[in-house]
């Protein structure tokens, strides 16, 4: 088991360099309904090992309960919306008189896999998309039906529910090729500071990760295990609606959901958490 | 009317005579406690499920009276003795008179 101790020496090496931490991210395994075995904490990828000595979602950083609600299906109280998604994906709307079962059958077979590579570039249209674009173009194109709002609950539990037939898989989202130049635009954004606080992304979830911020526990806010279920607000959230949170958060006018700039920080993101397992919809605070 | 109400139950399929074991149930329900308005300052109506009850074999395990200031898909985890191979009963009772009903059953070990 070379990762245990990769990880005992990680841990080692983050006493001593951050001492002044006293809030160090729980070492812990998780294994959702004694089936699924997550990869929480791992080696950074090629793309982003400057930025990250070690990757860790934010689940570690969690509280003991909150960890262990995540553990089964019947304690996370996200699988109730992907229950409500089930239906929701058998369910005839639009003009087209199709579901998403019509063409996509069975959502565990079809799906499986698809949370872990996106955001990715779509070649007929020529643009990087999200899961939740994915979701509405089908709608309007293939459904001739309403797209959904992007950070909905309808949308939210939508994505939960294709995310939770990848749970385990590893995220591994490209971060070359169509994409580059779009990685590039969010690896900016991430490094960008904003607001009246004057804080980026990495001032927080880089630079200062396993730290408190009053009496938050700060992660190193990695997406893998969106849609989150947040018991603060006992709903899903999206992705997006985080970003808006976390940049209004620095006292800054956010950029919308759904919009380019915040596409691109998605992407740029997701693929610093390449490598830990797809968790969505996980739980969190 | 409440939409979207399921219910759902946790419990070992097989336990040893006399074993306490560990039962989880949870419903899907929007628990509206009649105290709050909508936007046009009308109250909105009470809509909760006001009791849960789980019999074994007919016995009467739990008998719960439920109030509004339960929050919403009400969660209950308890341990129930089993001494006989069984039907675990479990029902739900509406305030718009609607029943919901599940059943377990458990096997001897």
């Amino acid at each position: 088991m070379t990762g245990i101790k990769a990880i005992t020496a990680l841990l080692a090496a983050t006493a001593i360099t951050a001492g002044a931490a006293w809030a160090e991210p729980v070492e812990d395994t998780l294994t959702v309904n004694e089936e699924i075995e997550m990869t929480t904490w791992t080696e950074p990828s090629a793309a982003v090992e400057d930025a990250l000595p070690e990757v860790i979602s934010g689940w570690h950083f969690r509280g003991t309960e909150t960890r262990a609600m995540q553990a089964d299906d019947f304690d996370n109280p996200g699988m109730i919306f992907v229950e409500q998604a089930m239906d929701d994906w058998d369910t005839v709307e639009g003009e087209a008189g199709k579901s998403c079962a019509s063409c996509h059958g069975d959502v565990a077979d079809s799906m499986k896999g698809v949370r872990a590579v996106y955001p990715k570039w779509n070649e007929q249209a020529g643009e990087v998309r999200t899961l939740e674009m994915q979701v509405n173009a089908c709608r309007e194109d293939n459904m001739k039906a309403e797209p959904l709002k992007y950070t909905g609950g309808a949308m939210a539990r939508m994505v939960a529910l294709i995310s939770s037939v990848s749970r385990g898989m590893p995220v591994n989202v490209a971060t070359d090729g169509p994409v580059a130049e779009t990685w590039e635009q969010g690896k900016e954004l991430y490094y960008t500071r904003t607001g009246q606080l004057e804080l980026s992304c990495a001032n927080c979830h880089e630079d200062n990760y396993g730290r408190m911020i009053r009496a938050d526990h700060l992660s190193q806010g990695q997406i893998n295990g969106f849609p989150v279920y947040r018991l603060k607000n006992t709903k899903l959230n999206s992705v997006h609606a985080r970003f808006k949170g976390c940049v209004r958060d620095t006292r800054a006018e956010t950029y919308k959901p759904g919009s380019p700039e915040f596409v691109a920080l998605e992407l740029y993101v997701a693929s610093r958490g390449n490598g830990l397992s797809v968790e969505g919809p996980s739980v969190r605070n | 009317m409440a939409d979207n109400v399921r219910p759902r139950v946790k419990a070992p399929r097989k336990a040893e005579p006399g074993e306490a074991v560990t039962i989880k149930t949870l419903i899907s329900h929007p628990m509206e406690s009649g105290q709050r308005k909508d936007a046009d300052g009308n109250t909105i109506p009470r809509s909760i499920i006001h009791r849960f009850t789980c019999e074994f074999n007919g016995e009467m395990v739990v008998d719960v009276t439920m109030e509004p200031a339960i929050s919403t898909n009400p969660y209950f985890e308890f341990a129930a003795v089993v001494p006989e191979a069984g039907d675990f009963k479990f029902t739900w009772y509406d305030d718009d008179g609607s029943v919901y009903e599940e059943t377990k059953s458990v096997a001897m070990a």
